[in-house]
């Protein structure tokens, strides 16, 4: 479910409610979650929220890669994927 | 962003190369760097047969790929560590990429050859299991390709690969790999040809090739690699990469064009084939010989041994 966002009248029921429109992110590799962020976004400003260096990683969606200025929103749903290997 | 050729929709930004590039542009690119690669250091020469040995990730079958678009005759050689669930996976990409393709798999277990899987030959031997895999790797992928009679053996390193083995041989100061790293090692003595086709492609290229070309490989590390050295000095270059791109290149790149040769005072020791196996190696009995000694050794000291029993790390099937 994206996440909500909603006014609460004075006796706490709903007034109005919208819906933030959310990013969710899968992250492979060791950090396997997904997580949701409200609201647009670059791929860039994705990836320095949740601390990723873009020269180890590519961001998918779909079967497209997506360079760091590509912008986010409308429920996108990607892919971060390492690429760093070894050992 | 906008393809720097052709100013379409770009799919990829290299930084290093002030460059980004739309899908078809990227796959010239890759296959220019693979083609310059080649021709410079003299890899290939038409008509060669080569053995890519490939895992199942990214760069091994990237590189498989693009020298079989290139028209190369290669085939891939699959070595079966018996890594659990990860080497089943493993070996399923690469049967899927060769039956797409349409080209050969060589497949070699190392638990029929050597009576145990890596993670048991390991601890046999008490060391790490990256080296005795290292160790096992080189050993059986020279030894398969000479048999088979294959000209050339090719890897996947790529310039990320390249760039933290320097790293790490400048480090610690070891002037005989010093002497050696290079995109080439030539042939001798039973030793058989081996080249490093993508040494001038970071790793995130090869990734993202291997994703545009809807190569269906397997993402996930081999368990054994957490803590590998190889990921610390990776992670140190691409902190500094991150600031000035462009410097795994000029590190790699330049030590290949004015370090390497001032190495070159430390000349290879000589091979003679190994009391045991006849395979080539520095010493009276080969180290692969020898792993395996100990391993049987250990085994019948332990009788019985837990063949069954998961190595540290490793998942249960």
């Amino acid at each position: 479910m994206p996440p909500a966002q909603g006014r609460l009248s004075p006796a706490g029921s709903v007034l109005s409610f919208k819906r933030v429109r959310a990013v969710r992110v899968h992250l492979r590799g060791p950090r396997r979650e997904t997580l949701e962020l409200a609201g647009r976004r670059t791929v860039a400003q994705v990836l320095a929220e949740l601390g990723i260096d873009p020269g180890t990683v590519l961001v998918i969606r779909g079967d497209e890669l997506l360079t760091p200025d590509v912008v986010l929103g409308a429920e996108d749903e990607v892919e971060v994927r390492p690429v760093v290997s070894g050992g | 962003m906008r393809c720097t050729v052709c100013r379409g929709q770009a799919v990829i930004d290299i930084p290093r190369h002030h460059s980004a590039f739309c899908r078809d542009h990227f796959f010239e690119h890759f296959r220019s760097q693979v083609r310059r690669a080649i021709r410079e250091w003299d890899m290939l020469a038409p008509g060669q047969r080569v053995l890519v040995a490939v895992s199942g990730g990214k760069d091994s079958l990237a590189l498989w790929d693009v020298l079989l678009d290139l028209g190369y005759q290669a085939d891939g050689l699959y070595l079966d560590l018996g890594i659990g669930d990860y080497s089943c996976r493993s070996l399923e990409a690469c049967q899927r990429f060769a039956q797409e393709h349409g080209a050969t798999l060589h497949v070699v277990a190392v638990e029929e050859q050597y009576g145990l899987p890596v993670p048991q030959l390991a601890r046999a031997n008490r060391r790490a299991t990256c080296a005795v895999c290292g160790t096992t790797k080189r050993y059986t992928f020279n030894r398969t390709a000479r048999q088979l009679g294959y000209d050339v053996l090719a890897t996947g390193h790529n310039l990320d690969d390249e760039a933290a083995a320097l790293l790490g041989n400048l480090l610690h100061w070891n002037v005989d790999y010093l002497a050696r790293q290079a995109p080439v090692l030539p042939a001798r003595d039973g030793l058989v040809k081996r080249i490093k086709p993508l040494y001038r492609l970071g790793e995130r290229e090869t990734a993202a090739y291997a994703v545009l070309r809807r190569i269906d490989y397997v993402v996930d590390e081999c368990p054994h690699a957490v803590g590998a050295k190889e990921l610390l000095y990776k992670e140190a270059l691409n902190l500094i990469e991150r600031q000035s791109p462009g410097s795994k290149q000029s590190l790699l790149f330049g030590f290949l064009e004015k370090g390497r040769q001032f190495f070159g005072i430390y000349e290879p020791p000589p091979l003679r084939p190994c009391a045991e196996c006849g395979e080539p190696t520095t010493a009276q009995v080969c180290a692969q010989c020898r792993l395996v000694r100990r391993a049987r050794e250990a085994v019948a000291a332990l009788k019985p041994l837990r063949r069954d029993a998961p190595a540290d790390g490793e998942e249960e099937r």
